[in-house]
């Protein structure tokens, strides 16, 4: 497989790290006291274990480590591999609140 | 490109020359045809198989030697035992295997179709004992009943425990392949990459035609070939094309494409499978044809190739028929005995009796009748095609099947076979040419879970859907004509070439006619009546693996009834040669006895490789001590002078301890360098732990989101331990930071945590927190740090550092952190942190220095006693002040458990606070760091014994939990530990049972503070 880095142009797997769904957006909530928001844990919770597994295009989160250090966006499908699109990640995981 | 050893003209050349001289050498080789052929009789070579001396020429493979010299008898089958001879002429052959070279490079199973002849090559039958001709093991075939398929699954059930012990080492001694040298392998193998525009496999007219086509175009052409000469069929099989001889036009096109900058020709060279994104697996076979590779070359290179564009062209693999007798030597396939003939001048036998349903078999009968050979017959159950009907005027023609055959060892006799009227007649001979049609090569198309579609005009499956950017053309793709595969092959290249965006002209396609290529299923002949029952000979399907007509219809029968399950039954197709004879037979068989359609009932799923790969050239040059890559600390070779003894620690080497002359054990020199540490002076070098250079304005408040503690608020010059939490709540890694300057930390991570560290920084970075103003950068390989620990570090380090420097504790009190010029004026960190408990600096410089700065702390501490100190010194010492280290942050503690709840903030996000507080993690009985000491201090502590309450049942529903950390301690003079234990924070002084089963450890110990030694902490701080 090999995957067209924005940064360094087309590039082998071996140098890329997967970590998995991008969809997941990292809740905000206030946490400026002890007391946490009741809905926090139920959010977190959705946020660190709950992944769709779907059998088609995917965008999921790789990491350039072998080459610019860029987290990168790549929308790939899970039956034939074949990815369509690949694009730096800044803010894809943050909050939608804060964005 | 210069590599093509054999090219056709060369050899043709070398052939008229031979023929002008005198032939002394090379009379053994009494079935090596007088003339023709593309071998070069001037290069006579010698070789042995089974001890016996013979000979044969540049250009053969060991498979046309063999038969050149009249070798009918080559192996030994793998179940019955049942004398076998060479079946093809190429990679699918299931036969004719041998142990090849001796000793260290012995090669098991390799095939002699494949294998080039060189100089002295050493062969040797394999399978059999005491030799090839008697062998014991053929009692198996007399015993046949009770090896059916399936048979162990069947037969050697009771008692179990029998199996491994008796059933297992008989059944593997008695079936099986060649044996392995069982010595290390001395050759070099090597791994390359490859883009190209358009790669081709396979040199063939059609494989020839796409490189020409898209070379001449401009594409950046890579055409590889299995074999070690070009041209496929065309070396085999007399046509004309462009009113040229096939072999002269293949010369003319290699000619061609070797002047082309924009081609690389790979002979020898076997595509083995497709992978995602057109990356291409093959392998090179760079010194397989030397008796050992040349002086720095390597034995075989493991290429990935990038292509845009791939064109198939790997030709087609002629089916073997199923009838009684079918496996004896002297039954081949009717395109290798035209292959032998043609290229390799070597006859397989005189009278030539022909078995076919397809009109590709007459061409072998021309062919032997053009070699000088004598027609038996030409057995045809369709009668003479229309085709042939002139050429065979005057031949003993069939129509009908084989039933049977007769024969020697060595060779054929005779074969029965039984007309169309329901006669059945002997036909004596020494060969029986068979074809059962052609099945296009589907691997590669088929990797990416193409099934192939059946196609009942030449009744074999094709290509389905292929992997995108992979065209077939040719015999591959079920087009077996000549005429097609020359147009195909170039219709694709050209494409091919256009795809990649090359807008040169292609040339003209070279013609040919397209000969008749008729064919009428035949899956199996089932004798008539008597002759069958008669005869009594078995029908093989796979060769290799002994699997015959009936084993397929036994297994149906017992239910294994789906393409897959019926493989893995009878392990058809699953030997060596992955079934590329056998497969289709199989299924259709299968299919009849189901009666089903043969696509219904449908292929296996083809996976790379298709062919085997030694374990050697995937492993390529990753062998050994360079299997994977060495990190050296900035002392390694420092410390490798004075003896170090070194331990692997990821990929780092790092200094254990540093053993003297006279002790005695490792235990001794640790004791010795924490001692030394503790009453006087030591260092450490410490550079393989992580190193992170945090810039940028907001670089506080980004190491606040990723910590449990609070960095925005650490003043400039200050260094704070830190703990920084996975997103689920539970630890990922510790360490230092420093504060250099308003907007600049400098981050430590743990040695192994290092890489990880980093990826995560990054993805809170850009993916979490894009707003923020911060920017990372990896320092680990930049700087050489030494911990420098004991009471006389002061004084050691103020023979190192610039007088001018206030070194005191009121100037450099304890986690401070700044630059310092060293004597002689150059600027180094200094940081005062301690992981040992003692007055404790770390120093750091540029990481080029780390060898003369380790000569330097020797200098400057000689007057105090400096001890340099390994790993196991730095365990101790943390082990006694407590310290949590890898095996406590082992991925499931929390920071409660560790003991730094308190630490964590209230005021403010950060990464796994909010999961951190989930019910299961503040649970009052989870595990928690506690200090260990046996009641008896002779008691050796192990890592891993488990902690009971004293006097408590074993079992798992007492275990309260483990040892993580052990050591001497050579100041309290006993074994000591860390343990998580339950509630362990509050049980200090309760005693409990130490548990170690395996190490027969079952004592008593108290549970204590973790803190060892000084708990009060006044030596770091003084």
């Amino acid at each position: 497989m090999r995957i067209n880095c924005p940064f360094c142009g087309e590039r082998e797997i071996g140098e890329f790290s997967y970590l998995g769904d991008a969809a997941p957006r990292r809740p905000a909530y206030a946490a400026e006291g002890p007391e946490l928001a009741p809905e926090a844990e139920e959010a977190f919770f959705d946020f660190v274990y709950l992944r769709d597994n779907p059998a088609g295009e995917m965008r999921e989160h790789w990491y350039h480590g072998g080459g610019c250090r860029a987290w990168l966006v790549v929308t790939r499908n899970t039956l034939t591999h074949e990815i369509r699109t690949t694009e730096p990640a800044p803010g894809a995981g943050a909050s939608e609140r804060a964005a | 490109m210069a590599d093509i050893a054999h090219s056709p003209a060369a050899l043709k050349r070398a052939e008229a020359e031979a023929a002008a001289k005198p032939r002394a050498r090379g009379a053994s080789q009494a079935r090596r045809l007088a003339g023709g052929g593309l071998i070069d009789r001037q290069k006579p070579l010698s070789f042995t198989f089974d001890g016996k001396r013979m000979s044969g020429f540049a250009g053969d493979t060991l498979a046309s030697a063999l038969l050149a010299s009249g070798v009918g008898l080559v192996a030994r089958s793998f179940k019955y035992h049942r004398p076998r001879g060479v079946l093809t002429a190429g990679p699918e052959e299931p036969n004719a295997l041998v142990e090849l070279r001796t000793g260290a490079r012995l090669e098991p199973n390799s095939k002699a179709t494949t294998v080039e002849l060189f100089d002295g090559l050493v062969a040797k039958s394999q399978n059999r004992w005491p030799s090839l001709r008697h062998d014991v093991g053929a009692v198996n075939g007399a015993l046949s009943p009770l090896f059916v398929v399936g048979f162990y699954y069947k037969t050697f059930m009771w008692p179990p425990k029998a199996w491994e012990k008796l059933y297992e080492p008989a059944i593997r001694r008695a079936a099986g392949l060649g044996s392995a040298s069982g010595v290390p392998d001395p050759d070099h193998y090597e791994k390359a990459w490859a883009h190209c525009d358009l790669l081709v496999v396979g040199s063939g007219p059609a494989g020839l035609s796409a490189a020409l086509a898209a070379g001449r175009a401009g594409a950046r052409v890579i055409l590889c070939e299995n074999d070690f000469m070009l041209g496929g069929r065309l070396l085999s099989d007399a046509f004309e094309i462009d009113g040229r001889s096939g072999a002269e036009w293949a010369q003319g096109a290699i000619d061609e494409l070797a002047g082309m900058p924009n081609v690389r020709i790979m002979p020898r060279t076997t595509v083995f499978g497709g992978y995602d994104g057109g990356t291409y697996g093959a392998v090179e076979r760079v010194g397989d044809h030397l008796p050992q590779p040349s002086e720095h070359q390597p034995r075989q290179r493991l290429w990935r190739i990038v292509a845009k564009r791939t064109v198939d062209a790997s030709g087609a693999i002629e089916r073997p028929l199923v009838f009684p007798g079918n496996d004896r030597p002297g039954v081949m396939m009717a395109g290798a005995v035209r292959t032998y003939l043609n290229r390799f001048a070597a006859s397989p036998g005189r009278r030539v009796a022909v078995f076919t349903n397809n009109d590709d078999g007459w061409r072998t009968a021309q062919a032997v009748l053009a070699a000088g050979g004598e027609i038996a017959a030409v057995i045809d159950p369709r009668g003479v095609p229309e085709a042939f009907r002139m050429a065979a005027a005057g031949w003993r023609v069939i129509e009908g099947e084989v039933v049977g055959t007769k024969g020697t060892l060595d060779a054929l006799t005779s074969v029965e076979v039984a007309d169309a009227r329901g006669g059945v007649v002997t036909v004596p001979c020494d060969v029986l040419a068979m074809s059962g049609g052609w099945n296009p090569a589907v691997g590669l198309s088929s990797f990416h879970r193409g099934r192939p579609v059946w196609k009942d005009e030449i009744a074999a499956f094709v290509p389905g859907k292929c992997p995108t950017g992979l065209t077939v053309a040719g015999a591959a793709k079920g087009d077996l004509s000549l005429g097609a595969c020359l147009q195909e092959g170039f219709s694709a290249g050209a494409k091919a070439a256009v795809e990649a965006g090359l807008s040169g002209s292609p040339g003209e396609p070279a013609q040919a006619a397209d000969e008749p290529v008729a064919v009428r299923a035949l899956w199996e002949v089932k004798a008539p009546g008597k002759a069958g029952q008669k005869a009594g000979q078995k029908a093989f399907v796979d060769f290799q693996h002994d699997v015959t007509a009936d084993d397929v219809r036994l297994a149906q029968r017992e239910g294994f009834e789906s393409v897959e399950h019926l493989k893995r039954y009878t392990t058809l197709g699953m030997a060596t040669d992955q079934g590329k004879t056998s497969n289709v037979n199989g299924l259709a068989i299968l299919a009849e006895a189901k009666g089903e359609k043969i696509p219904e009932t449908g292929t296996t799923i083809y996976r790379p490789p298709q062919v085997p790969v030694a374990i050697a050239a995937l492993a390529g040059p990753n062998r050994d001590e360079h299997f994977h890559a060495t990190r050296l600390p900035p002392s390694h070779h420092w410390a490798a002078k004075r003896g170090a003894v070194f331990v692997d620690v990821g990929l780092w080497k790092r200094a254990q301890w540093y053993p003297l002359a006279h002790e005695k054990d490792w235990l001794e020199s640790v004791n010795r360098e924490v001692l030394a540490v503790r009453n006087g002076v030591g260092f450490c070098d410490v550079s393989t732990l992580g190193k992170i250079d945090v810039r940028g304005r907001d670089a506080g408040a980004f190491l606040d989101r990723v910590y449990i503690n609070t960095f925005s608020s650490l003043a400039v010059g200050k260094a704070r331990y830190g703990v920084m939490l996975r997103e689920d709540g539970f630890v990922m890694d510790d360490g230092t930071t420093s504060r250099l300057a308003e907007d600049h930390y400098f981050v430590t991570t743990t040695t192994a945590k290092a890489g990880p560290v980093m990826q995560h920084l990054e993805f809170c970075r850009q993916a979490l927190w894009p707003e923020l103003d911060v920017q990372l950068a990896s320092a680990t390989d930049q700087w050489a740090q030494f911990s420098v620990a004991g009471l006389k570090t002061r004084d050691l380090l103020q023979n190192l550092v610039d007088p001018a420097e206030d070194l005191s504790n009121e100037g450099f009190p304890f986690m401070a952190a700044r630059e310092v010029k060293l004597r002689g004026g150059m600027r180094a960190r200094l940081f005062r942190i301690s992981f040992s408990g003692e007055l404790a600096f770390e120093i750091a410089v540029p990481a080029r220095f780390g060898g003369s700065l380790a000569e330097n702390l020797m200098q400057a501490g000689a007057a105090f006693g400096v001890t340099p100190y390994g790993t196991e010194a730095l365990g101790t010492m943390r082990i006694e002040k407590g310290h949590a280290a890898g095996a406590e942050l082992n991925g499931w503690t929390t920071a409660g458990d560790l003991g730094f709840g308190k630490m964590m903030s209230k005021k403010k996000d950060f990464i796994g606070r909010v999961m951190a507080g989930r019910e299961e993690l503040q649970r009052p009985d989870r595990p928690a760091v506690v200090g260990v000491k046996p009641l008896n201090p002779a008691d050796r502590l192990r890592g891993g014994a488990h902690v009971l309450p004293r006097n408590a049942k074993l079992g798992p529903d007492t275990d309260q939990g483990f040892l993580t950390s052990v050591c001497f301690s050579p100041v309290l003079g006993r074994w000591i530990a860390l343990a998580l234990v339950a509630r362990g924070r509050e049980r200090h002084g309760e005693v409990v049972r130490i548990y170690d089963p395996l190490r027969n450890g079952d004592f008593e110990a108290e549970l204590c503070n973790p803190v060892f030694y000084d708990p009060e902490g006044a030596r770091q701080r003084g």
